[in-house]
């Protein structure tokens, strides 16, 4: 390390240090007896805001959902023990989803390691399936290096969570800090740029395709702005149709003509049949995630399939393809682009049509129809209203888990990318809520719904505290049935309708609740007074508890049930008499 | 299976890749794992393997350099061909692992066990094991008038067989080391 950069300063002075040298505006934590050096440091100066949260869980999703919205890593700071280990789920899940975040937590002090300490927990041990990489850090001289190794590691390659944790001597003890551009990321350098081999084999695919179909994913988001505007590019100019996951919505505008809808267990028919149906699948940066493939053995059949992805992990995991791409989806798809344009942009118009024509087919089913109502709210009814009445705004969008989460994906539409935060993979309810805050945070002056069911919503409902402190004017839209609305369906068509612990008993009043907060609560049951609510909602200026009471038994259509593949979805109630084996049964 | 319960082919090798990659059969491959010898990473390493449900037939560890703090895992696994390419892939994206080689397939490799037999008898039994010890090349590290211990490197197949023939006469206690492996040749 050169003299001009030799710094001596306490560990706890440096891990302030290096996060601002890593840009960090925000950090979301909780203080604690092995953290207080570092909150010692963070009371001592300004350039980093620290959001206290209610619960560790809310620190990491809010980071999450900071993440996610700017495309900068989020970062928590959490004390030892019980702290670390409520981290542990929102680790769990940005690892699934692959978002970048940084956790740091305190440690007792070195020499107490090892003799059951008070708040002592083995936290590497932990959380070390459930991040990418982790670090105890026992030597203060070594603490700024690690900390900017973490954001190496957490945003490059495939990005996802990372934890240093820092005893409390290493805290307070002294030594050199080792500036951001002398920090060692050595050999961890993941690959970005795609085999030109492959590529030239992807773009033969492209031209020659009859019934080509685009699957996209979070890695198309994950990669930046550049790859959601490449990706528009390739689709236009190719005239492709493309569906999206769960993760990936946004990345091609729900506006856009060629545009299908999102694909999967709850996605639309006519995207799921072009999965099925295609004879070239292009997958830029989605995984095939057991909520897309259905039956393994008969996923898209007929197909050749390419699988741009940044992670070489993630190709041939569940389905072979023909042409493995390993790299960022930007850096790929400006060489797709790139090489089709050079050789002649190139593809099958005649064949294409054909396709359009059938997929249209498809479309006019109608996948999305559902029973209106006059009398009572349908869930799906609520957020057509709340899609129709705040299209156009500089609106974000966060949900829990459950039969609202797909309903939100199917009828709410997004047009640009890190504009949508969700639990997919792990599934984590409680999610929604802290996540909306951490959105907030990063974008002050927009409207951030997060939309909820009652269940998911209870679990961090803590965190409304946080959004009051903070003033992070955030909507919670809930479509309160009741029930645990997926619960039920799955009980419902599996069970033998035996509605096992499945209902919402001794539900807080809403409203009450929102008063007690210091927001503000919002109920609404009439279909007729729906659209005055959702904009009394959106214009109140702070925290908003909807209470939206829809019907109870609404179930989310279309379905493909578990064990069965994309062409034999359930469209509505009458599709649905024993159609799950045993065999499905077993399936999640 | 041979007299001496032997499993067939379990280290086959061949200079080309001549398998189908998504063949279900069973093959049993030998990887070299460089890592970072740092805190935990070995518990990283099993760690993968468990919580993904890769099976370990044996493992050796050991750092090999130690300037530069690398160690090398030696690991033997079996899987299906697909199995065995998502655990290298697996292995590799790993942040402390420096490289990933399958011995199986990158060509020829030399694959040694060491394992210490310890053989209890007296008289005719006594005299057997000893002159089958020399057969296998096996040294004697300790002796009392009733027990033999002997020290064997080879094959985990040489190794098998040895203590196969021990049995009979008196195997007591047997420790293996497990594979280290090298790729043949410069």
């Amino acid at each position: 390390m050169s003299k001009a950069h030799a710094r001596q300063m306490t560990g706890a002075k440096m891990v302030v240090q290096a996060l601002k040298d890593q840009g960090v505006e925000v950090v979301f934590g909780y203080p604690g007896g092995a953290v207080l050096p570092i909150y010692d440091e963070i009371f001592q100066q300004n350039d980093i805001r620290h959001v206290l949260v209610r619960h560790e869980q809310g620190a990491v999703h809010m980071a999450e959902g900071y993440a996610r919205s700017t495309g900068k890593p989020g970062v928590a700071l959490v004390t030892s023990g019980p702290g670390a280990t409520n981290a542990v789920t929102g680790l769990t899940d940005a690892l699934m989803d692959s978002i970048p975040i940084v956790v740091l937590s305190g440690q007792v002090p070195t020499f107490m390691i090892g003799t059951d300490g008070f708040q002592e927990a083995d936290t590497v041990g932990i959380t070390r399936p459930c991040t990418k990489h982790n670090w105890l850090v026992k030597d203060t001289a070594k603490l700024s290096e690690t900390i900017h190794q973490a954001f190496h590691v957490a945003t490059r390659g495939r990005p996802g969570p990372v934890l240093v944790d820092i005893p409390k001597d290493v805290q307070f003890a002294t030594a050199d800090y080792t500036p951001m551009e002398a920090a060692r990321t050595g050999h961890y350098q993941p690959r970005t740029k795609g085999d030109p081999e492959q590529i030239e084999r992807l773009v033969e695919m492209i031209e020659t395709a009859e019934r080509p179909v685009f699957y996209t994913g979070g890695g198309v988001i994950n990669s930046g702005p550049a790859a959601s505007r490449l990706l528009r590019e390739l689709v236009e100019a190719t005239g492709f149709p493309i569906t999206s996951t769960l993760m990936g919505l946004g990345a091609y505008p729900a506006s856009g003509k060629s545009w299908l809808g999102m694909l999967g267990m709850h996605g639309l028919y006519e995207a799921n049949l072009a999965m099925h149906g295609c004879d070239v699948m292009i997958n830029v940066g989605a995984r095939f995630d057991d909520r897309i493939t259905g039956r393994v053995k008969d996923f898209s059949p007929h197909s050749r399939k390419a699988h741009i992805d940044i992670d070489p992990s993630s190709i041939n995991k569940v389905i072979r393809v023909e042409v493995p791409i390993v790299g960022d989806v930007s850096s790929v798809l400006e060489d797709v682009l790139e090489r089709w344009v050079a050789r002649g942009r190139k593809v099958n118009r005649e064949a294409l049509a054909k396709w359009w024509g059938k997929i249209g087919e498809w479309r006019a089913v109608n996948c999305l129809d559902y029973k209106p109502s006059t009398k009572t709210i349908k869930p799906q009814y609520a957020l057509q209203r709340l899609e129709a009445l705040t299209k156009g705004m500089d609106r974000y969008i966060t949900t829990e888990v459950g039969q609202h989460q797909m309903w939100a994906a199917q009828f709410l539409g997004f047009e640009d990318p890190n504009r949508w935060m969700t639990s997919g993979g792990l599934g984590t309810m409680g999610y929604g809520l802290p996540a909306s805050i951490g959105v907030q945070v990063a974008h002050p002056e927009a409207l951030v719904i997060n939309v909820a069911g009652e269940a998911s919503w209870l679990m961090n409902m803590q965190e409304m505290g946080t959004a009051m402190q903070f003033r992070a004017p955030v909507k919670q839209f809930i479509l309160n049935n009741e029930r645990l609305g997926m619960v039920r369906q799955w009980q419902e068509l599996l069970h033998g309708e035996r509605y096992s612990h499945s209902w919402s008993e001794s539900l807080p009043d809403f409203v009450k609740l929102a008063e007690a907060f210091g927001c503000k609560g919002i109920k609404c049951s009439d279909p007729k007074d729906l659209d005055d609510a959702i904009l009394e909602m959106i214009r109140y200026d702070g925290p908003v508890i909807f209470d939206c009471l829809v019907e109870k038994h609404e179930n989310c259509f279309p379905m493909i049930p578990s064990g069965k593949p994309h062409n034999e979805m359930l469209l509505g109630e009458a599709d649905t008499q024993g159609v799950i084996g045993a065999k499905g049964a077993v399936l999640v | 299976m041979s007299p001496l319960n032997i499993k067939k082919g379990s280290t086959s090798h061949s200079a080309y890749d001549l398998r189908d990659p998504y063949a279900e059969a069973i093959e049993t491959h030998t990887l070299a794992v460089v890592v970072d010898n740092e805190s935990g990473v070995l518990a990283r390493v099993i760690g993968l393997f468990s919580g993904r449900g890769y099976n370990i037939d044996s493992l050796t560890v050991a750092e090999v350099d130690h300037q530069g703090h690398r160690s090398r895992i030696t690991v033997v696994t079996t899987g299906t061909p697909q199995v065995i390419d998502q655990i290298k892939a697996q292995l590799a994206r790993m942040v402390p692992v420096h490289e990933v080689h399958d011995l199986t397939v990158d060509g020829p490799s030399v694959q040694r066990e060491l394992a210490l037999f310890k053989v209890a008898g007296r008289g005719e039994q006594r005299i057997e094991a000893l002159r089958l010890a020399e057969i296998f090349r096996a040294n004697v590290v300790d002796s009392t008038l009733e027990s033999f211990v002997f020290e064997m490197t080879g094959t985990p197949e040489k190794i098998d067989a040895f203590a196969e023939l021990m049995r009979p006469l008196g195997l007591r206690e047997m420790a293996r080391t497990g594979v280290a492996a090298l790729a043949r040749g410069a």
